[in-house]
């Protein structure tokens, strides 16, 4: 039984801020960057009124916002902060030092294209650009998602046996700055439902187990000198951990779907069980894909479509089993990867189904780069493809760029 | 340095590259091409080249006399340098 909730307006910035208000995590440490500025500014608030007992550290830069997490979450804080685009790619270099260091940081990425030339506005530039980088992705269809996600972050990162940082994404605008109606669970409940941070144990150099946290009491060292003899190990470990992300993620969803109503998983698909073509992708595209969907049903077009949920770690098995008797897919990138075939999650999509006997055809748009609009025609138009893929069995043209002018 | 062999595999290590041995056991002796050794004939204990040497790796002996400990010693020579007799000479190790 779901509890009682509120209905409040929000955006997904004030979202993202009320769901870490009602967190209350030890530090925040963040920077100001359209389109992710307005979850600083909430959020500062509620330092300013005393609503949080957060120490808030207004930092000079975005590669300082995540030393200073790094730096908090090693001492056992909770820590929290948030960027866009040119800020996470400022961040680079501690991105891969927070995930080596397994600090469970949680981070919301308010999605913009990287400049230049200058934009603020929606594409999955910054996002991918990390996506190799040991944090766990998750990308969020709508405000509530967003919501919901950075409460349910916290336990995945801390999870035993994950103990890796989190980036929530949402799209820049789309969502950042959209009002929409937010069912916000009471404080105690999310108090409740994250807990107390706690640690694992880690042999210290005197042998002695002791818990991962920088205490003069327990001296420990972490993230050291760790060359060809030790380096290679550590990597071992973060891959391992990854591998038993998709699991917690799953089960924290689940949980949360109890207490709120609302379960998360690693992909969410929508009527495609018999579909004959659909499109995969990420972020709020997917939420306006469901009324084309809808729209090709009450046609007769056997139309569906997979949103997927957890980008790190990428669900190779749910994707695989979603899609696999499927005739077309097409792949929904809002990202370039100059110089390669094709976008980022086409590349990881094509690639899982190598392996399988029957394969669909899989093709790939990409789309929305700068903010440009992907409305339903611009949607229509990809599932009009599809349908000539499917009749013909053939696909012309692999890569295609959706609403350019030409 | 130890051969990979002999190492512990990545299920067994802490996470996070936290040190499970103290530095003293991570022996970085096996840098050095050359490696001082100490004509005690000549030797006055004057213990400089304990206080000069760089890495803490020249112990002095309960006789007074200084010894280089190879399993840190890396070569530099400034022991062989400073030695105001000219009783370190650095041999191919």
């Amino acid at each position: 039984m779901a509890v009682k909730q509120i209905v409040m307006g929000l955006n997904g910035d004030e979202a993202v801020a009320y769901a870490i208000k009602q967190v209350d995590p030890d530090v925040v440490a963040a920077y100001p960057i359209t389109p992710q500025t307005i979850i600083v500014e909430r959020f500062s608030e509620y330092v300013a009124n005393g609503e949080v007992h957060t120490e808030f550290v207004a930092v000079e830069s975005e590669h300082s916002a995540l030393s200073a997490c790094v730096g908090a979450a090693a001492a056992g804080a909770r820590a929290f902060t948030a960027t866009a685009a040119n800020g996470l790619a400022l961040m680079w270099e501690i991105l891969y030092i927070a995930s080596s260091c397994r600090l469970p940081i949680v981070m919301a990425i308010v999605n913009r294209a990287l400049s230049g030339p200058i934009n603020i506005h929606c594409d999955h530039s910054d996002a991918m650009g990390a996506r190799d980088s040991g944090w766990i992705q998750i990308f969020c269809e709508n405000s509530q998602e967003a919501y919901d996600s950075v409460i349910q972050a916290w336990r995945i990162a801390e999870h035993p046996d994950v103990q890796l940082p989190v980036m929530v994404c949402l799209d820049g605008f789309v969502l950042s700055h959209t009002l929409e109606n937010v069912m916000t669970l009471p404080d105690d409940v999310v108090k409740k439902f994250v807990g107390e941070r706690k640690f694992v144990t880690v042999k210290n150099h005197f042998g002695k187990e002791v818990p991962f946290i920088l205490d003069p009491e327990n001296p420990i060292t972490i993230g050291p000198l760790d060359l060809y003899d030790f380096y290679f190990e550590h990597k071992m470990q973060q891959i391992d951990a990854m591998g038993k992300a998709p699991k917690v993620i799953e089960e924290i969803g689940k949980e949360y779907g109890e207490l709120s109503g609302r379960t998360y998983g690693l992909v969410h698909p929508y009527k495609l069980e018999d579909a004959e073509i659909a499109i995969v992708g990420l972020g709020s595209t997917m939420g306006t894909a469901e009324i084309v969907v809808d729209k090709l049903r009450e046609k007769g077009v056997k139309a569906g479509l997979l949103r997927i949920r957890s980008f790190r770690p990428f669900p190779v098995q749910q994707i695989i089993e979603n899609l696999k008797d499927k005739k077309v897919i097409g792949v929904l990138d809002r990202a370039v990867s100059f110089g390669a075939y094709g976008g980022p999650l086409f590349n990881e999509i094509r690639n899982i189904f190598y392996d399988q006997d029957i394969r669909p055809l899989i093709s790939n748009y990409i789309y929305g780069l700068g903010g440009r609009d992907m409305p339903p025609q611009r949607l229509m138009v990809i599932f009009d493809d599809l349908q000539k893929i499917a009749e013909t069995g053939r696909i012309e043209k692999t890569v295609k760029y959706i609403g350019v002018r030409g | 340095m130890s051969s990979e062999e002999n190492l512990p595999s990545w299920r067994e290590i802490p996470i996070a590259g936290v040190p499970y041995k103290p530095s003293t056991e991570y022996k970085t002796g096996d840098w050095k091409v050359y490696k001082p050794v100490i004509n005690y004939e000549k030797c006055t204990k004057c213990m400089f080249c304990h206080t000069y040497c760089p890495d803490g790796a020249i112990k002095i002996r309960e006789d007074g006399f200084p010894e280089p400990d190879y399993d840190f010693c890396k070569g530099c020579g400034i022991c062989a340098e400073e030695c105001p007799v000219k009783a370190i000479e650095m041999v191919k190790d």
